[in-house]
């Protein structure tokens, strides 16, 4: 059996401007990875090279063993982008935002059938949302929105879930709800790979830590070996109380239009 | 009234106003969706060169502007997509380029007068022919039915657009459909709106039931009812007030908007009134939350510490004490 990502010396940037430079990765069925790293490392970057949303400049990309350029069967891909609210210029419930991600299962005219809607409610029931489905997602709190956008992806049957800052700028009370909704999904084997600024409660449920620093992947490998090294691999970040934020040197890294670095308030 | 429908402009124009109020709102929904509210009206800058060449050539004026304005929303969906800085100004130089040479070509017809031009540009219940009105029906019932069967992917783009392009969505496909559904809704529109107020009834009526509606598919109800409304209400009218129709149709959806603005607002402020807060609420309901769950008529309530916890929005209403008429329906031990 293939794996389900596979990354051979990729460079992904935007433009001609590469902001992730040899990438090798892979992932395999079942495995629950972290991508650590500070802001405008370069985390995001990979997740979208890997999705497709920038451009590959270097290197292959794999997926499910077919070269990611030509798979046609994206959805086996579920993806729960980075946002902080899922407020629209137009009203929409969590049904209606979970249904749209049932549609690349659909071809480009079918309609939603028993089945499907049955998928989308049990998607909402995951995530802790079932009874919040006639809801108007801009009336939710924060981390129910993040749940709604984990029920879209889950709604398309994916094979691997690619979460981009599932957590951030959730209050500690959601953020538990958030694990256990993740705690579930580990149970049922779904292959995951999560960016995250902070382990925090997702510490239990990975079973691989990358980190990724400067355009760079500078670690790869399980909890005990991250623990071990840890001092190692952030060890320029020491003087700092939050490991994983720090301003990078000037011109060491390049940001794109889509990974904004933000400069505010975090000199070292 | 009875003297109003028994002239033959009036019937045709309030077919006419029946068709771009139905549709109009179903298509303008996308384009507030995707905060795109003025796009309609640059395509109705460019629908007014492809009336003016029709004018000069002695073709049909709303083929020619069907032409104009769907080349211009191919390649305004080209520009977009190619997501270069300059694509703001470079659509401005579209849009007023389009009215520009609207202006110049129409003046060298034979029959190009102002009073020509303005009844295109504000729209005038007179000028509804015969073979217009057939051509509306048909492009009218293309749009409703090519909106109703993409409605759901129009939705995931205009919501989401990343996140379409990752799954796999025909995401430029679809972004081109929709604009050359403006450009369509845009012809359709030019004869009793004119085509400086088209985009109007695109956004008017989808703003004001954006202001009660509770989900996407309810919005687009109400705003098509709110697009019929404001048309043909505004066509009516403008007969005995003698006024031009396009103008007209607008002022009845502002109208029409502003007493909901206000209305709504009066009931929010009433009902905020009248309910009572849990307070200090770290815990989340949901099902299998450990805390027993009351369904009532259009809600779930929790028993959390002998009181009932309605979750609405993002806190939880009191809903007092546990009744002995009240069934649980679930016991859930944490």
């Amino acid at each position: 059996m293939s794996a389900i990502i596979e990354l051979t010396d990729a460079s992904f940037g935007y433009g001609r401007r590469p902001v992730l430079t040899g990438a090798s990765l892979t992932v395999e069925r079942g495995e629950v990875v972290a991508v650590l790293g500070p802001n405008g490392a370069g985390k995001s970057t990979l997740m979208k090279g890997i999705l497709g949303l920038n451009h590959r400049l270097g290197g292959t990309v794999t997926l499910f063993g077919t070269p990611a350029d030509e798979l046609r069967d994206r959805a086996r891909i579920g993806y729960v982008p980075q946002r902080h609210t899922l407020s629209s210029s137009v009203r929409a419930t969590a049904e209606e935002i979970v249904e749209s991600g049932r549609l690349p299962r659909l071809g480009w005219h079918g309609r939603l059938r028993a089945t499907d809607r049955q998928i989308v409610c049990r998607s909402l029931d995951l995530v802790g949302l079932a009874d919040r489905a006639g809801t108007e997602v801009s009336t939710l709190s924060g981390g129910q929105q993040r749940r709604v956008l984990i029920a879209r992806a889950l709604a398309g049957q994916p094979d691997v879930l690619i979460m981009d800052e599932p957590t951030a700028g959730v209050d500690a009370a959601s953020q538990h709800v958030l694990a256990d909704v993740l705690g579930r999904l580990v149970e049922r084997g779904v292959t995951m790979v999560i960016v995250t600024h902070e382990l925090g409660a997702l510490r239990s449920l990975l079973s691989r830590i990358i980190v990724v620093d400067r355009g760079r992947i500078v670690f790869d490998g399980d909890r005990e070996r991250y623990a071990a090294r840890r001092g190692l691999i952030h060890h320029d970040h020491d003087s700092h109380h939050h490991d994983l934020e720090l301003t990078p040197p000037p011109g060491a890294v390049v940001h794109g239009p889509l990974d904004p670095f933000d400069s505010r308030g975090r000199t070292p | 009234m009875t003297e109003i429908l028994s002239t033959d402009f009036m019937q045709r124009a309030i077919l006419a106003a029946l068709l771009v109020g139905a549709v109009a709102p179903m298509v303008g929904i996308f384009v507030v969706q995707r905060r795109m509210s003025l796009i309609g009206d640059g395509m109705g800058h460019v629908a007014l060169a492809g009336v003016a060449i029709g004018v000069l050539t002695d073709q049909s004026p709303v083929l020619t502007a069907l032409v104009a304005a769907v080349i211009a929303a191919v390649v305004i969906e080209i520009l977009r997509a190619r997501g270069r800085t300059s694509g703001d100004q470079a659509l401005a130089i579209i849009f007023y380029g389009g009215i520009a040479a609207g202006v110049v070509i129409i003046s060298k017809a034979p029959d190009g007068t102002p009073a020509n031009l303005m009844k295109y540009l504000f729209g005038s219940i007179l000028t509804v022919r015969q073979d217009d009105l057939v051509i509306f029906a048909v492009l009218a019932v293309v749009i409703a039915v090519t909106t109703w069967v993409l409605r759901p992917r129009l939705f995931a783009v205009a919501n989401d657009e990343e996140y379409a392009r990752a799954v796999g969505l025909p995401v430029l496909a679809l972004n081109i459909v929709l604009a050359v559904l403006t450009a369509t809704t845009v012809v359709i529109a030019m004869r009793i709106v004119g085509l400086l107020l088209i985009s109007a009834l695109m956004i008017v009526p989808n703003a004001a039931a954006q202001l009660f509606a509770r989900s996407f598919s309810s919005g687009v109800r109400w705003a098509i009812a709110l697009g019929l409304v404001s048309a043909v209400g505004g066509v009516v009218a403008s007969y005995p007030l003698n006024t031009p129709s396009g103008g007209t149709i607008v002022l009845v959806a502002i109208g029409l908007f502003l007493v909901i603005s206000i209305s709504t607002s009066v009931v929010q402020r009433v009902h905020g009134n009248r309910h009572d807060r849990a307070e200090g609420h770290d815990h989340e309901h949901g099902p299998g939350c450990g805390h027993a769950s009351v369904p009532h008529e259009d809600h779930v309530d929790y028993v959390h510490d002998g009181h009932l916890h309605a979750p609405h929005h993002g806190h939880y209403d009191e809903h007092g004490e546990v009744a002995p008429a009240d069934q649980t329906t679930e016991e859930v031990t944490p």
